[in-house]
């Protein structure tokens, strides 16, 4: 399998300011949300097209190490945060993130 | 070559209409479903890139764990559904004219960079194999890897305080 990894560098590249306009536009927290797991799944893209750059090398594997740690990591991000959203909303009974602007928690 | 470069490219308007998708429909268990179809076109971008074991981590635990954890709490809390307009007219607006301007910028910058080479070598399917991870795994990266179920557990430990404390305080 030929891509050049310039091209998917640039896909990777749109879809973070694709995450970076989700967070900007959006006030529903969990849409916010799912707009960083996009941010965090394109650096993953990237770091994936970096590693089929420099493929036959050995050292190449890292970058698919390093992913796989940032899954991880993902994964532990989503549970607190979520968690988070669900403490909020019973304070608020919102998730809007205008209504959470008061500072008294 | 060719046909790589079709896949490529059809895949690619598949992960970005779905990406847009998500941030514009106005219901968040659409835009979780049009997430989960990004994560699926980009596990299949994954596979293009050699990268096998990845792309089947990226199936299970994003497109499955993840997404059902965000589905679940969409429908826990029952708040799909987002007013329209915000408090800052022109928030929206310039949210997209800064966002566009950057991903034109990322994609220029990009594209014409010369830190990846562009004549690739072809591979064998050892490459991005799980065995062939595991074994850097669990050699070089043993620590970091342990180290990273301690991260689960803490935040696990984290989710549950967080929830229980509140719940405490309602009583």
């Amino acid at each position: 399998m030929n891509i050049p990894p310039d091209y998917v560098l640039t896909l990777s590249g749109i879809l973070f300011a694709l995450g970076v306009i989700g967070v900007l536009i959006r006030r529903n927290a969990i849409v916010i949300f799912m707009s960083i797991e996009l941010m965090l799944n394109s650096a993953n893209l990237a770091l994936i097209a970096f590693a089929r750059s420099l493929a036959p090398a050995q050292e190449a594997l890292r970058g698919h190490v390093f992913v796989f740690f940032v899954i991880a990591v993902a994964a532990a991000e989503v549970a607190v945060g979520l968690a988070l959203i669900v403490a909020i909303f019973r304070s608020k009974e919102s998730i809007d993130v205008d209504e959470v602007s008061s500072l008294r928690g | 070559m060719t046909i790589d470069l079709v896949l490529f490219f059809g895949l690619a308007l598949i992960a970005v209409v779905a990406a847009i998708a998500m941030i514009a429909s106005r219901n968040a268990v659409y835009s979780a479903l049009f997430l989960v179809f990004n994560f699926l076109t980009v596990a299949t971008l994954y596979l293009l890139l050699n990268a096998a074991f990845i792309a089947v981590v990226q199936i299970t635990v994003y497109a499955g764990a993840i997404m059902v954890l965000f589905l679940f709490v969409i429908m826990l809390l029952g708040t799909e559904r987002e007013s329209i307009g915000g408090r800052i007219r022109w928030q929206m607006p310039l949210a997209i004219i800064l966002g566009l301007a950057l991903a034109v910028e990322l994609a220029y910058v990009l594209l014409r960079n010369d830190i990846v080479q562009d004549s690739l070598v072809e591979l064998s399917v050892e490459f991005g194999s799980p065995a062939s991870i595991g074994r850097v795994l669990f050699s070089e990266y043993l620590v970091p890897f342990e180290v990273t179920s301690i991260l689960l557990l803490v935040a696990m430990i984290g989710a549950i305080v967080i929830t229980r404390k509140q719940r405490r305080e309602n009583k």
